[in-house]
């Protein structure tokens, strides 16, 4: 029972380490990319090549001074950082990011929670994220937010739901929610050949469920200064920013797991079944900086339009047409 | 249930609104019920300025109203100033004006492009605006000194003369430009959501625009071809061969039509300047008017005394008054001057088209979401340093 327990903490520890370090680079990755997308060099001066760049503006975020202005709610004003932050982190949980490792002649399974229920688990995390962003747009007083808090919400459940529904046609031809089953059904064909129709959906609806260009209508600055965390300073502000990052890193390694075949690839230790994920993960994220880099914004009614009108339509038919496709098969 | 209108004060400081424009929007929702704008953040005082200063010395002056396209105000203060006098401005002179007017119209329009861009999202955009801008800014400094603030042109001609290279080097960015202009209509003009956020936004119908005397794109995406380079030629215009770009769909897509159009028309023109830039004089012959060029002040007494004269004392134009217009890239800039006979202008009053194409913005946005009141104020083109002079 206590080596249960040591290993699972290592696991632990070493996932979340993982995936703020992820954050953390996506920034800097972000940056550097972005700029060469645009004839620039970005942050190269602290530390070699700019490494240590979010380091700097870690340390920058800490000592900054946090601002609390006197018109806000001030309970939910300090809770809602962490709820955008909190359960970002936690739906890496049950997503398996490697096959198995053998250390000191115990195999340990490359993955926190091996939970039946993984996919809905997902969901339900992630869902509470839009009350971090209704409850910091609410509790700024500030019209700014309230708008881009209003916008946010509006879009995050629409698109969720077209989301859910590609997932369950995943669901269907895998037979399970478990997530490690999902990957293991995908040994021979990647779902990504068998689900095309809703690896699109799911990859549109996951670039607006984390607020992402050409999404990215909530913090549209040209419009809504910053959106729902304008009022937001020092490190209040950074957990938004890292909960966006996390939600991003998730939302790719969800993709990779439910229609890349997730830690599969050539070769089969355990170390490289983490290579994979992580490159497959990697692939998705430079996707959303190269859309940042080139598309335009769209507008509030359109994305409406399209969440409701063609992505739902889409992926309710997709679901029809594969239950179909099971049941006969 | 019981609804009120939000009011949401946008700007002075707002990174959409092109400096200190401040805009007072009602909104029901999403929707704008009144956008009314407000100016004078910018406020300058450069018409009141002008009338304690010596002619030649305003032109310094001209540049800073409309940063973007300091040569166009330049070339309407020189015009207007020349038509008092009646001088006579040698072939050179108005060859080189003419590729440096549409130089500057390729210049505002890049600027434009790029922030028009990423107020709607396209973020990319704006640095590759800025990057090109940056070639032409190069050819100011070559033949100024200066990348902004030029004052190239003088009453009477030019500040100096043409630099030896200046042909090679126009050549270099003209050869440049059309493939560029195509990579920013690759990106743009198909991209779905640029149409979305464009086609049928921010709708001023020609009558419309006819009644609030709007100039320059704005007029020309209404189907009204009108344009004062084809219509008054001023500096020669009518020796080029150029069309005027129009679009019938009055909305902000066709705005954004006209303008990449220009910005190919620009570069036609351009290259038949240099083409057929005349030999010559680059000034007029007018003692006591146009300063002697600075080598003969630093050889000749005549020409030393001449020029001490025209820098402490000035000249004297005849009395009246005078209006020249030119199409500048925003639309007619006019300038309207009184003279009392001083060495000083009695009055200036300049025709700012930002500022009369900034009065419809309250037309434009109603009925519309926030989102397009950033794409309207982006297509009508404004510089707060000219709305405020």
């Amino acid at each position: 029972m206590l080596e249960i327990a040591i290993i699972s903490t290592i696991k632990v520890i070493f996932v979340f380490v993982a995936l703020l370090t992820a954050c953390a680079y996506m920034t800097l990755i972000e940056r550097r990319v972005v700029a060469r997308f645009q004839t620039r060099l970005g942050p190269i001066y602290a530390g070699p090549n700019g490494l240590l760049q979010p380091v700097a503006d870690l340390m920058k975020l800490i000592f900054k001074e946090d601002i609390i202005p006197e018109h806000v709610d001030k309970k939910i004003y300090t809770i809602a950082p962490l709820a955008a932050f909190i359960p970002a982190t936690l739906s890496i949980a049950v997503i398996p990011f490697g096959s198995s490792i053998t250390i000191f002649g115990r195999e340990i399974n490359l993955v926190l929670s091996d939970l039946n229920v993984g996919v809905l688990y997902v969901f339900a995390i992630t869902s509470i994220g839009v009350y971090s962003i209704i409850l910091s747009g609410w509790s700024s007083n500030s019209k700014y937010s309230l708008l881009g808090s209003i916008r946010s919400s509006a879009q995050m459940i629409s698109y969720e739901v077209s989301m859910g529904l590609a997932v369950v046609s995943v669901v269907l031809v895998s037979g399970s929610l478990n997530l490690n089953v999902i990957v293991a059904h995908q040994e021979n064909l990647w779902h990504i050949f068998s689900q095309p129709v809703a690896f699109i959906i799911f990859l549109i609806c996951g670039i607006a469920e984390t607020n992402r260009a050409p999404f990215d209508l909530p913090e549209a600055e040209s419009e809504l200064v910053a959106g729902y965390h304008t009022e937001y300073s020092a490190m209040k502000f950074g957990m938004f920013f890292v909960g966006e990052y996390a939600n991003m890193v998730t939302v790719s390694a969800m993709a990779t797991t439910l229609f890349l075949g997730g830690w599969q690839g050539p070769g089969d230790s355990g170390i490289l079944s983490m290579f994979w994920f992580g490159l497959k993960v990697f692939l998705f994220l430079f996707l959303y900086l190269w859309l940042r880099a080139t598309t335009p914004r769209f507008r509030y009614d359109q994305l409406m339009n399209f969440g409701w009108k063609v992505l739902l339509p889409l992926a309710i038919l997709n679901v029809l047409v594969t239950a179909a496709a099971v049941l006969i098969i | 249930m019981e609804t009120k209108h939000m009011t949401l004060n946008m700007g002075p400081q707002h990174p959409a609104t092109h400096g200190v424009l401040r805009v007072k929007l009602t909104l029901d929702g999403e929707r704008v019920v009144e956008a009314y704008p407000v100016i004078g953040y910018l406020h300058t005082g450069i018409e009141k300025t002008a009338e304690s200063k010596l002619y030649h010395k305003v032109v310094p002056l001209t540049d800073r109203m409309d940063y973007l396209a300091p040569m166009s105000n330049n070339l309407g203060y020189c015009l207007a100033v020349e038509k008092l006098l009646d001088l006579e401005i040698p072939a050179k002179a108005q060859w080189a004006r003419v590729c440096l007017a549409e130089l500057t119209r390729i210049n505002s329009h890049l600027v434009w492009i790029g922030t028009h861009a990423i107020d709607i999202g396209a973020m990319s955009m704006a640095l590759y605006g800025f990057r090109e801008r940056e070639s032409i800014l190069h050819i100011y400094e070559l033949v100024s000194g200066q990348r902004m603030m030029s004052s190239y042109f003088r009453i009477g001609g030019l500040s100096k003369d043409l630099p030896e290279n200046f042909n090679e080097e126009v050549q270099k960015v003209l050869d440049m430009l059309p493939s560029r202009i195509r990579e920013y209509e690759d990106l743009l003009t198909n991209n779905r959501i640029w149409r979305n956020r464009t086609v049928g936004v921010g709708v001023l119908s020609r009558e419309e625009a006819l009644k609030s005397s709007i100039t320059g794109p704005m007029l020309r995406a209404c189907g009204v071809k009108h344009d004062l380079r084809k219509a008054i030629p001023y500096s020669s215009y009518d020796k080029f061969d150029f069309d005027i770009p129009t679009r019938t769909g009055e909305d902000v897509f066709s705005r954004y039509e006209v303008r990449v159009e220009e910005m190919y028309q620009s570069i036609k023109i351009a290259q038949q300047a240099i083409d057929g830039m005349p030999e010559g004089a680059w000034e007029a012959k007018a003692p006591g008017i146009v300063s002697p060029p600075k080598e003969k002040i630093l050889h000749e007494m005549e020409a030393l005394i001449f020029h001490f004269k025209i820098v402490t004392e000035g000249f004297h134009p005849p009395e009246g008054e005078t209006y020249v217009g030119i199409e500048s890239p925003k639309g007619e800039i006019g300038f309207y001057i009184v003279s009392d006979g001083s060495p000083k202008p009695h009055r200036m009053r300049v025709r700012p088209p930002s500022f009369i194409n900034l009065a419809s913005l309250n037309k434009i946005c109603k009925g519309g979401l926030l989102s397009d009141v950033i794409a309207n104020i982006g297509s009508v083109d404004i510089v707060l340093g000219e709305v405020d002079r």
